[in-house]
């Protein structure tokens, strides 16, 4: 019961944040002057074209861009009927993309399950590398295992991801023949899932997930390792080598379990960087994720695009923050719920 | 053993202080600045990353001297020529460095550059020599440089870009920009975490809730597409100064929470102390003390996790002026040369356009020890 109690605070303290973030997002999508409209407007204007200049005029009326901006967030978001009655994100309804002419759902439609994909393979990546890198980091602390492997992971922080993703992305190819460019082979574009599209993608999804992960993976590492390494020196640890009890079980059976915690707690912080990871790494790498689309609608202000592309990317790192916060509560015994005395 | 006249007794031999207890309390006498910089001795990986990183800022007033070319200077005959040796002997015979002239030759099989070099005259650099004009420290013009090329050879130490112009003194003048982002990025962090983090810390409540709610939207929130949507707004034809400025405030904007809620969770243990009560008593006003009681108190260890996040600004302004977002030609950072680097054809035929890296890659591994060490340095309660 309290559990249940505890997962719809959450959920509500969610939403009551993504409202607040609604607004942010539009503030800052409209803090540049002028919209994709107007400019288009004034340059049709320049070079004397009537015809198109009553298309968007039409269209700066259809989406209601003539009005005070805070009517215009209000009908954005579905909380005021607009010229065509309530059509706003609450309503599944995302706006035109004024530069592909064409509604956001259809352009980012496939791209939001690719970015989903992307986003959680990098995140099953963090966690099969850092958990038996850390763990043994600490068992083998001070010798050779645990400097290269703090090596390679201050390495990991320091090297930009681009870069490491153009060099990977070479190297990759020349010798071990892996794809580049793209999330799948161009032939399956646009067809059913089938078991060679899925291999298809499998195979392309290698480079960009150890890209995005290093660096988490770097991070997380260390801290499972300082953890660790902090019970280690617990007495509980000396009772359980004392009765004879082998290291390796020993080991997995007390500490780790203590020292596990901040694995899971970490993915609300682990997400938001992952997310900015993939965008930039698919924006280098030519993955048909939603990185590329914000990119491109962000330079050509095409607003409504990029508002929903910032409000999916919100909203992807919010829900595994809660994800987190209930899995959480639910493995660790210690973590009360609700009120604080 | 003698006896006084009073009945007392005296050892004959001479007074000796104990050496050895003085020796043992000498770490009781020594300045706290003096003890830290003691402990961050025993770091070595840290002390040489402050070094190398002391060096770097102090070679940036300097680095149109240091560097034999200025930044935007298109040598049109030498597009993509590739890093030219330094050598001290030529045929056996020492003549002080030289280079050998190069001259470039279209390959028309593959459509690319080629270079020849002539091994037969030897051209030796010129120092302190007149080149092209830059301001010293931003303030004082001339055309000194420190070494240039020879008359009809050039000096490309790590070769020259698509457009003919100098890797090296390109890198050498992006250190100015790369570098200054993270200083002035970590300042605004800085300032906008300790004010924000003292009042909720110290004056609890309403403000409090209201600034923790800020924190945890902020800090659950990716960065990145924050840092592209913010820099997008920048309009296009500011300066590049100006675009400079905006863009590390940009990166700072985003960074405080963390300092924040740092800040905020030692002031909540620290408001109840004795002596804060005590200043509250005679008087002092809450501005007076924070700044006097309360933030003394833990400013050396803020300062410390402050450079661990001043590396994290630098990729910041990479990334952003690798994606077009960021700085802006004719500006010159390390990420603006990477963006030339982008095409994965010309780093094949081309591997020193993407040098940049290199730099980036050091100087964030040095400011991850150097901070590392100064947080064991300063952290009272290590063993």
């Amino acid at each position: 019961m309290a559990m249940i109690r505890f997962a719809i605070f959450r959920l509500i303290t969610m939403l009551a944040t993504l409202l607040v973030v609604s607004v942010l997002v539009f503030t800052i999508i409209n803090l540049p002057p002028g919209d994709y409209l107007s400019n288009q407007i004034n340059e049709l204007r320049a070079t004397g074209q009537q015809s198109g200049i009553a298309k968007a005029e039409f269209l700066r009326q259809e989406y209601a861009l003539d009005r005070p901006l805070w009517e215009q967030y209000l009908i954005w978001m579905g909380f005021a009927p607009g010229p065509n009655g309530f059509a706003g994100m609450l309503q599944g309804e995302f706006g035109w993309s004024f530069e592909f002419d064409r509604p956001v759902s259809e352009i980012v439609g496939g791209a939001l399950w690719l970015t989903v994909l992307v986003n959680l393979a990098a995140i099953l990546f963090v966690y099969a590398v850092a958990l038996p890198l850390g763990v043994l980091a600490a068992a083998r602390a001070k010798t050779w295992v645990d400097y290269t492997s703090a090596f390679v992971g201050y390495l990991g922080l320091a090297t930009p991801n681009f870069l490491l993703a153009l060099i990977l992305f070479y190297y990759g190819n020349r010798y071990l023949n892996l794809p580049i460019g793209g999330l799948m082979d161009p032939k399956f574009e646009g067809q059913p899932m089938s078991f060679e599209k899925m291999m298809s993608v499998l195979v392309h999804l290698i480079i960009p997930t150890f890209v995005i992960g290093t660096s988490g993976a770097a991070a997380m590492m260390q801290r499972l390792r300082a953890n660790l390494l902090d019970e280690l020196g617990k007495p509980y640890v000396e009772t359980a080598r004392a009765k004879g009890m082998s290291e390796s079980r020993m080991l997995v059976k007390y500490p780790l379990r203590v020292a596990f915690n901040p694995f899971v707690a970490d993915i609300g912080t682990l997400l938001p960087a992952m997310v900015s990871g993939s965008v930039l790494v698919s924006v280098v790498l030519g993955l048909q994720t939603i990185g590329p689309v914000l990119l491109t609608s962000l330079k050509s202000q095409d607003q409504f695009l990029s508002a929903f592309v910032l409000m999916f990317v919100a909203l992807l790192t919010l829900i595994g923050t809660l994800v987190s916060d209930l899995l959480l509560a639910l493995l660790d015994p210690r973590i009360r719920f609700g009120g604080r005395s | 053993m003698t006896t006084l006249p009073d009945g007392r007794y005296i050892d004959d031999a001479p007074y000796e202080p104990d050496t050895g207890q003085e020796a043992r309390n000498a770490e009781l006498d020594m300045s706290n600045g003096w003890l830290v910089w003691l402990r961050f001795k025993e770091h070595k990986l840290g002390l040489i990353s402050a070094l190398f990183l002391l060096l770097s800022y102090f070679m940036l007033p300097f680095a149109g001297f240091l560097s034999p070319y200025t930044p935007n200077e298109r040598l049109e005959d030498h597009l993509y020529a590739p890093p030219q040796m330094v050598r001290l002997f030529h045929e056996g015979e020492f003549i002080g460095p030289y280079v050998y002239p190069i001259s470039a030759e279209v390959n028309l099989e593959n459509f690319s550059w080629e270079y020849i070099q002539d091994r037969t005259a030897p051209a030796p650099l010129e120092f302190f020599c007149d080149g092209g004009e830059y301001k010293l420290a931003g303030l004082f013009p001339t055309t000194k440089h420190l070494f240039c090329a020879p008359e009809g050879a050039t000096v490309f130490f790590w070769g020259s870009d698509r457009l003919g112009r100098d890797v090296f003194s390109r890198i050498m003048y992006g250190a100015q920009l790369s570098l200054t982002v993270g200083l002035v990025g970590i300042t605004v962090s800085f300032v906008i975490g300790i004010v924000l983090g003292s009042i909720a810390g110290y004056f609890g409540g309403f403000l409090d809730w209201i600034i923790n709610r800020v924190i945890e939207i902020l800090r659950s929130l990716p960065e990145l597409p924050l840092w592209l949507a913010l820099s997008a707004a920048v309009p296009s034809h500011w300066g590049p100064v100006a675009v400079f400025f905006i863009i590390s405030i940009i990166l700072g904007i985003l960074d405080w929470p963390g300092l924040a809620r740092a800040v905020r969770s030692k002031f909540l243990s620290l408001r109840e102390e004795e002596f804060v009560r005590a200043a509250e008593m005679m008087g002092a006003k809450p501005s007076r003390v924070i700044r006097k009681h309360l933030l003394p108190n833990f400013l050396s260890h803020l300062i410390a996790s402050a450079t661990l996040s001043i590396p994290a600004m630098i990729l910041g302004e990479t990334a952003l002026s690798f994606l077009g977002l960021g700085l802006r030609a004719p500006a010159v950072s390390w990420g603006v040369m990477l963006n030339d680097a982008q095409n994965l054809a010309s780093i094949e035929i081309y591997p020193w356009t993407a040098i940049p890296m290199l730099p980036i890659i050091v100087v964030v591994l040095a400011f991850n020890f150097f901070g590392d060490g100064l947080r064991d340095a300063l952290d009272p309660n290590r063993s």
